[in-house]
């Protein structure tokens, strides 16, 4: 009864969307004033109905009711109950289900939230989001429906995968379909702009907080994917370049290059066709990012399932939806003309380099990701493309923007000039000079790779700051009227320097993850140790356990620097008898200067367990950087942006809209 | 602006469609790898029949090899066989066989049948070891150099052109190094 329900729901769901977005195009055409009503409406019906979907699929979890498909072959009446309720999204239909209610739920946030201003492009916007939503319902339906039954309904279930069974992983899903759903409304804000042939400063400012809430959604959703990877892959790899990483790195790369360009836009009114073709880029690659890695063009057998099916729907949407905006974009940016222009040395020049540059990132990244595909695709070889490409290729470039960021935020719109800003920031070049002598002074390994990493994080470090401190003029003026000024910075601003601030932090937690990591393994009896560095770690036990739905073997351990004991660590192997799958439990003992990652292995007989340990500098700051570069994010979004408008009596007629 | 410039990003996506449209009929296998240039991971694994070796790190020791990731339910690995048969029989490098997620037995009666090519193999019934390589699929063979450090990391089946184009001249590269 649920399942049908639901089911119900959604065809419901598909239909009004369906409806909504041709009825919003036609009434438009001829001018009916209804259909700015209806699209509000329509939007929050939509929303509505795959909510009540998505709770009627939430209820067959619960219950473990085994007669519905998804159920049995997703979940198992011995997984602890908030595990039930994840696998509501751990597999293909319930995730897809998932993408659709936080499609709809945008929807319905912009019909909330919308002022009734350019009402004719927020109508737009909701038909073009609308003829999303009815797309990827049609497919939900058609190909892969989650309220399928099974009858009669086996006795059990079959698990979980036991790997997803991890709160990290849980709510890392939602967070990165946040993200890249979240990009489809400015996609459909730029399509709508394109139809309209119009778009200017307001256009951007309506926008911007909805791509940098989706910007922040996938920053913290991507740190969430790689923190699980970290904690529960069991050999502390935060990131591999594989394609589903790749996949959530592809939109993030051109969001953020898109938030950049968006700034300049909404300062400068310049840059439009290109904001616009970033725009649908990003959401381009969203969708490339969810469906083609997970259609089984390029994931392994292990991921979702391989169904051509599937794949050809998918393929038919991507190219309909990529292929016809940037139809539309061919035929009608000619019609957005710049009107700000700039000299070579000005923030917009620095900007539009950062552009340039994460378009090329990205690219290259896609190039990664897809060529070994390219190559089956014409020949019979095999190719495969690892770390070693992204460090030699990838990192450079970046490396090379890092050096820019500093220097962009203080630079003058339109005209700026250079030497005063090289002059303020040499204190921030001596320091980052220092630091890449002491770096590599004191690390035994990653020598080149650590100076540089270091380097670059003071330069952007204290860069920022170096911003900020100008900003409120702080040892120019009285300290209490450097706080007043600190005061009256605006969000924006305040975001900017949190968010790169946060970028210095990542970047110097790469370096030493990845320059200064060191590993090493033996195999071990209780009482035996093994050493790294200047520590040893001693298997000191090992005893069995049974777990609710898993059987466990558990290693004790105990850290010692010479004499004096630094940590005891428990690191454990889990079975998974229904499934027939094994886990790691590594154990980790961070401190701010680093983690060790110590996990135990399959026993031998003769030799004993098979111990594996890591040490990983400074691993907790990627995820205090990640957070600091989200935080960053999310102030710039609480900017209103008022002051912006006062600034520029140019675009009068805004300020009559108090609250936008 | 120039008109025709603001089609370019249609004109590639619609190259890459044709791409995707005929990569969806190929098989998903090759994806890059986190093996190389990595020492394998500490292992012991038990034989998988009464009275013969296990596998273990120490039998891969100063010698540049072949491990060859197989299961008896895997038709590609049936194909495979025949070109490892070959391998050994030639003696130019050792191979040595991790027999993925089998049941108890069926390993060795596969390989009483076909023929052994393998110098040592060793039962992963659980499939440890295999995700500790990062196994996606049978067969999969590893690259291993004297230090016992992966050289490369080959997905799929090894035919004559994998073996005589790929393989052999890195094989010979690393005996001399």
């Amino acid at each position: 009864m649920i399942a049908e329900l639901g089911q119900f729901a959604l065809i419901l769901a598909f239909v009004v969307a369906l409806f909504q977005s041709v009825a919003i195009f036609a009434g438009l055409r001829t001018g009916d004033a209804v259909v700015h009503g209806f699209a509000r409406t329509g939007a929050m019906a939509q929303f509505v109905l795959v909510l009540a979907a998505f709770a009627c699929l939430t209820v067959l979890f619960a219950q473990s009711d085994f007669s519905a498909l998804v159920v049995a072959e997703n979940s198992h009446t011995d997984k602890p109950f908030l595990y039930k309720l994840t696998g509501v999204w751990g597999n293909h239909e319930g995730s897809m289900l998932l993408w659709s209610l936080i499609l709809t739920g945008y929807t319905a946030a912009l019909a909330w939230s919308a002022k009734p201003v350019e009402a004719r492009l927020i109508s737009l916007t909701f038909a073009v989001q609308s003829l999303i939503t009815a797309a990827f319902t049609a497919f939900l339906l058609f190909t892969s429906n989650p309220f399928a039954r099974l009858w009669p309904g086996p006795e059990n279930g079959q698990d979980l995968n036991p790997l997803l069974q991890d709160p990290g992983l849980a709510s890392h899903p939602p967070m990165l379909y946040a993200g890249y759903v979240g990009f489809s409304i400015t996609f459909a804000f730029a399509v709508a702009a394109l139809i309209e042939g119009r778009v200017d400063a307001r256009w951007a400012r309506i926008v911007r907080p909805w791509a940098l809430a989706a910007w922040t959604f996938l920053t913290i959703g991507i740190a969430l994917g790689a923190s699980w990877a970290y904690y529960e892959l069991g050999c502390g790899g935060w990131w591999a370049w594989d394609p589903v990483e790749n996949a959530s790195l592809l939109p993030w790369l051109a969001g953020t290059a898109f938030i950049h360009s968006l700034r300049v836009m909404e300062k400068r009114d310049t840059l439009k066709a290109w904001t616009i073709l970033l725009a649908l880029m990003t959401f381009a690659l969203s969708m490339v990012g969810t469906f083609l890695v997970r259609s089984g063009l390029l994931t392994s057998v292990h991921a979702f399932a391989v169904d051509p099916e599937r794949g050809v729907f998918i393929l038919g949407i991507l190219i309909a939806l990529i292929g016809g905006s940037l139809l539309i974009y061919g035929l009608r940016a000619n019609l957005l003309k710049p009107t700000g222009l700039f000299s070579e040395i000005s923030r917009e020049s620095t900007l539009l380099v950062n552009n340039l540059v994460l378009a090329a990132a990205c690219a290259l990244v896609f190039f990664g990701t897809f060529y070994p595909l390219f190559v089956t695709t014409v020949s019979d070889e095999t190719v495969t493309v690892g770390a070693p490409f992204y460090n030699n290729t990838f990192n450079p470039m970046i490396g090379a923007l890092l050096i820019l960021v500093p220097v962009s935020g203080m630079l003058a719109w339109k005209r700026g000039k250079l030497m005063p800003v090289l002059k303020d920031l040499a204190p921030a070049g001596i320091a980052a000079l220092a630091g890449a002598i002491a770096a590599f002074w004191i690390a035994d390994r990653g020598l080149v790779a650590g100076a540089l990493g270091t380097a670059l994080a003071i330069w952007v470090g204290l860069g920022v700051l170096t911003d900020l401190a100008k900003r409120f003029k702080l040892g120019q003026i009285a300290f209490s009227a450097s706080l007043a000024r600190a005061a009256r910075l605006p969000l924006g601003i305040w975001g900017m320097a949190v968010a790169h601030f946060g970028v210095a932090i990542v970047v110097f937690a790469i370096t030493g993850v990845s320059a200064w990591k060191q590993e090493a393994s033996a195999f071990l009896m209780p009482g035996e140790h093994l050493d790294i560095r200047e520590l040893a770690i001693t298997l000191d036990d090992v005893r069995q356990y049974e777990g609710s739905n898993y059987i466990a073997e558990q290693g004790r351990f105990t850290v010692r620097r010479g004499q004096q004991v630094v940590a005891d660590m428990t690191a454990e192997r889990r079975l998974y008898p229904v499934r027939g799958m094994s886990t790691t439990e590594s154990a980790i003992h961070a401190r701010a200067t680093g983690d060790v990652y110590v996990t135990i292995g399959q026993p031998s007989p003769e030799h004993g367990w098979p111990v594996h340990v890591y040490l990983y500098p400074f691993a907790v700051w990627l995820w205090i950087g990640s957070a600091v570069l989200g935080l960053g994010g999310l102030l710039s979004l609480l900017d209103r942006g008022r002051r912006a408008l006062a600034a520029k009596p140019k675009v009068k007629p805004v300020i009559a809209e108090p609250a936008e | 602006m120039n008109r025709v410039f603001l089609f370019l990003p249609l004109a590639v996506f619609v190259v890459m469609g044709v791409y995707f449209a005929l990569g969806l009929r190929e098989d998903p296998s090759s994806i890059p790898s986190r093996m190389i240039d990595r020492p394998l991971p500490a292992f012991d694994l038990a034989a998988i029949a009464e009275g013969e070796p296990g596998f273990s790190n120490a039998d891969l020791d100063g010698q540049v090899a072949l491990v060859n990731v197989f299961g008896t339910w895997c038709p590609p690995c049936e194909i495979e066989h025949p070109m490892l048969m070959q391998i050994s029989r030639s003696g130019r490098v050792p191979i040595y066989g991790v027999d993925w997620r089998d049941e108890p037995g069926a390993g060795a009666a596969w390989l009483a049948r076909n023929g052994n090519p393998y110098q040592r193999v060793g039962d992963d019934p659980d499939g440890d070891l295999a995700f500790e390589l990062g196994i996606t699929g049978a067969p999969e063979t590893f690259l291993i150099d004297r230090q016992g450090q992966v050289r490369f990391h080959h997905v799929g089946i090894i035919d004559e052109t994998v073996w005589r184009d790929t393989l052999l001249p890195m094989i010979e590269a690393l005996e001399t190094e």
